[in-house]
C-alpha cells in the first residue's frame, strides 16, 4: 500500500505495487464471493426443509380445512365419494414399522456387538461391509424380491408355523391366500433397518473405552456380563438414537411396502392380513389421482409423514447429542 | 462351599454358578455371531436369487433394444436423470462442506449439519411429493423434475461425505498457505480441494449409487412412459429402471417379471460395483492421506 502511494520509486516498482494492489482487491472480492457461495449452499439445506414443509402443507390445505384433525382417526378412504381418513394407514404404518423394529433392533444390536467385540479383525473387515451392502440394495428390488420369493415362503411356511404355535395371540391370525401382508412388509422393513442400526451401534460399541471393559473382566465378569454391565449401559442412549433412525427409515419407506403389503383398507389385529401405510398410499395413488381433493388428501398424508419423520429424526439427533456431551463430561 | 473340603489336586474347572454364567455368556456370543451370519445370509439369498433369475433374461439384445424386448431406454434414462442430478448436487454439496469446514462458526456448523441430517432422514417419498407439487402438478411429468428430486437426496450425502474428507486435510497445509500470504479462495481451490478430491469423488459415487435405485420420487414425477425408444428430452417423463421394475412387478405378467429380474440384476450389479469401487477408492485415499 505504502509503496503504491510513493511515486518516487522506479516505475517498475510502482507498476508491481499497483498490480499487487489490484490482485489484493481481486482476492478480497473472490474471498467474499467464495464465502457467499458456500454460505448459500450450506443454508440451502435449511431453505429446503422449510420449503418442503411449506409446500406440502399448502398443498394439503384443502384437505386439512375439510377434514381437520379427525382425518387422523377416520378410517374410510373412498376417493370416488370424496371421503378420506388416515386412520387405518396410520395404524398400518405404526404396526409395520414397530414390528420391523422389534425384530430388527435386537438382531442389529447383536451384529453391532459381534462386529465390535467378538469378530476377529479379518472377519470384521468382511462382514461389516457386507452388512452395509444390504443397505445399498434399492428398495424396489427388495420389494420385488419380497413379493416373489419371500412372500410365498412367509405365506406357506412361516405364517402357518407361527399361527399353529402362537395362534392364541390375536396378532398371529390365520394366514391369507396371498403372501402380501403386514407381516411380510415388516420383514422387508427389517432387512432395511438392520444395516442402519447395526453400523451405528458398532461405532458406538467401538467407542467404549477398552480399559473399562478390561476392568470388568478383571473383576471376573464373563463376556456377556461385560456387555450387560459396561458396554450397553454406557451406550444405551446412542443405541436408542440409532433405533429411532431405523424407525424413521421404516416409517417412510414407500415402494417396497407398496409391493408387499397388499393395499388393504381395513384395520386388522392380525399381522397376517393385508394393510397399507401412509407412504405406500401416496406412492400407489398420487400418480393416478385426478380430483383436487384426492390429491390434497394424499398431501395431507405427506404432512403426517413429514411430521413423524422430522420428530423421530430430531429425537434421534437430540438423544445422540446428549450422548456426546455425556461422554465428554465423564472424560 | 463351607462343607466341601478343599482339594488342591482337583482340576481348575468352573462349577455351579460360574459354569452357568459362562454357559450363558457363550450362548449370547453364539447368538451375536448367528445374527451377523443371518444378515450376511439374507444378502446372499437376495443377490443369489436376483442373479439366477436375472441371468436368464440377460442378453445383448436385452441391453440395446427398447420395449418389449429390451431395456435400453430405461438404462439411458436412468443414466441421464442421475447425471443431471449429480451436476446439480455435487457443486452444492462440496460448497456446503467447504462452508462447514472453512468458514462457519460452531453454531452455524451445528445448524447446517442438523438440516443436512434432517434432509437425509426425510422419507424419499416426501421429497417426491415436494417436487410433484413444485414442478409437476398441473403441468406434466418431466425427467428434470426427477433429477431435482434425486439431487435433493444426494445433496446431504455428498456434503457430509465431503465434509469428512475436508476435515482430514492436514491443518499445516492451510497454515502453510496462510503463512505465504495466499488468499483464502486460492488456498481452497489450489490446496484444500485437490488434496480432498479423492474423498469427494468417493462421496459422490456413493450418492450416485443411492440415487440410481431411488424409486419413490420418480414414481411421482417421471413414471408415464412406454419405454419403446430412447428419450433424451428432459421436459418429458424419461424412462428409468427403478420405476420400470416397480410397474412390471405390479402388473405381474410372466414376461414382465422376467424382464424385471433382468433389470434388477443390471441395477444391483451397477450399484454394488459403484459402492465397492467407492470403498476401494476411499481406502486408498485414506492410506495416501495418512502416509
Amino acid at each position: 500500500m505504502s509503496a503504491a502511494t510513493s511515486a518516487t520509486g522506479p516505475s517498475q516498482v510502482a507498476q508491481q505495487a499497483r498490480s499487487g494492489q489490484r490482485r489484493k482487491q481481486f482476492d478480497r472480492l473472490a474471498d467474499g464471493l467464495l464465502f457467499g457461495v458456500c454460505a448459500f449452499a450450506a443454508l440451502l439445506g435449511l431453505v429446503l426443509i422449510l420449503a418442503i414443509g411449506y409446500q406440502v402443507v399448502v398443498g394439503a390445505e384443502p384437505a386439512i380445512s375439510a377434514f381437520g384433525l379427525g382425518f387422523l382417526v377416520e378410517t374410510t378412504w373412498q376417493p370416488n365419494f370424496g371421503v378420506f381418513g388416515a386412520g387405518s394407514l396410520l395404524f398400518g404404518t405404526i404396526v409395520s414399522s414397530f414390528a420391523a423394529l422389534a425384530i430388527g433392533a435386537p438382531i442389529a444390536i447383536s451384529i453391532g456387538l459381534y462386529l465390535s467385540l467378538l469378530a476377529p479383525a479379518g472377519v470384521r473387515g468382511v462382514i461389516g461391509p457386507l452388512v452395509e451392502m444390504l443397505a445399498a440394495i434399492p428398495s424396489v428390488i427388495l420389494g420385488f424380491w419380497g413379493i416373489l420369493i419371500l412372500a410365498p415362503f412367509v405365506q406357506g411356511t412361516l405364517e402357518p408355523w407361527l399361527h399353529d404355535r402362537l395362534g392364541f395371540i390375536p396378532i398371529f391370525g390365520a394366514p391369507q391366500t396371498t403372501g402380501a401382508s403386514v407381516f411380510t412388509a415388516s420383514l422387508i422393513l427389517t432387512i432395511m433397518v438392520v444395516p442402519i442400526i447395526a453400523s451405528i451401534s458398532r461405532d458406538l460399541f467401538l467407542a467404549v473405552p477398552r480399559d473399562v471393559q478390561d476392568g470388568a473382566s478383571a473383576l471376573g465378569a464373563t463376556r456377556w456380563e461385560v456387555v450387560r454391565g459396561v458396554v450397553l449401559p454406557s451406550t444405551a442412549s446412542g443405541v436408542v438414537a440409532a433405533s429411532l433412525l431405523g424407525l424413521g427409515r421404516a416409517l417412510g419407506e414407500a415402494i417396497a411396502v407398496t409391493q408387499v403389503i397388499g393395499a388393504g383398507a381395513a384395520i386388522n389385529a392380525s399381522l397376517f392380513q393385508t394393510g397399507d401405510t401412509l407412504a405406500s398410499r401416496i406412492a400407489s395413488q398420487l400418480p393416478g389421482a385426478i380430483t383436487e381433493m384426492h390429491k390434497a388428501a394424499l398431501f395431507y398424508l405427506g404432512v403426517i409423514l413429514l411430521v413423524i419423520g422430522l420428530v423421530s429424526n430430531l429425537c434421534a439427533q437430540w438423544i445422540g447429542s446428549r450422548f456426546d456431551y455425556g461422554r465428554m463430561a465423564t472424560k | 462351599m463351607t462343607d466341601a473340603a478343599f482339594d488342591p489336586a482337583a482340576p481348575l474347572t468352573a462349577s455351579g454358578n460360574l459354569r452357568r454364567r459362562r454357559a450363558f455368556s457363550r450362548l449370547t456370543e453364539f447368538g451375536a455371531t448367528a445374527a451377523a451370519l443371518f444378515a450376511v445370509g439374507v444378502l446372499a439369498i437376495v443377490i443369489y436369487t436376483v442373479l439366477v433369475h436375472g441371468a436368464s433374461a440377460l442378453s445383448f439384445e436385452f441391453l440395446v433394444t427398447g420395449a418389449p424386448t429390451g431395456i435400453a431406454p430405461e438404462l439411458v434414462g436412468t443414466a441421464l436423470i442421475v447425471a443431471v442430478a449429480t451436476v446439480i448436487a455435487m457443486p452444492l454439496g462440496v460448497l456446503a462442506a467447504l462452508f462447514l469446514t472453512e468458514f462457519a462458526t460452531p453454531r452455524m456448523v451445528r445448524l447446517s449439519k442438523l438440516t443436512l441430517d434432517l434432509i437425509n432422514g426425510l422419507p424419499s417419498i416426501i421429497i417426491g411429493v415436494f417436487i410433484f407439487i413444485l414442478l409437476v402438478d398441473h403441468r406434466q411429468q418431466s425427467g428434470f423434475a426427477g433429477s431435482v428430486a434425486l439431487a435433493i437426496i444426494m445433496l446431504p450425502l455428498i456434503a457430509r461425505g465431503a465434509q469428512e474428507v475436508l476435515l482430514l486435510v492436514p491443518g499445516n497445509l492451510r497454515e502453510g498457505a496462510d503463512a505465504l500470504g495466499v488468499s483464502r479462495w486460492r488456498t481452497v481451490l489450489t490446496v484444500i480441494l485437490p488434496s480432498a478430491l479423492g474423498g469427494i469423488l468417493t462421496a459422490t459415487v456413493l450418492a450416485v449409487a443411492r440415487a440410481a435405485g431411488e424409486t419413490a420420487p420418480l414414481i411421482l414425477v417421471s413414471s408415464v412412459f412406454d419405454g419403446k425408444e430412447v428419450l433424451l428430452d428432459m421436459s418429458h417423463a424419461i424412462p428409468n429402471v427403478p420405476v420400470r421394475i416397480f410397474t412390471l412387478s405390479e402388473e405381474g405378467s410372466p414376461e414382465g417379471i422376467a424382464q424385471a429380474w433382468g433389470m434388477s440384476l443390471v441395477l444391483i450389479a451397477l450399484i454394488l460395483l459403484a459402492s465397492l469401487g467407492a470403498r476401494a477408492m476411499h481406502a486408498r485415499s485414506l492410506r495416501k492421506m495418512s502416509s
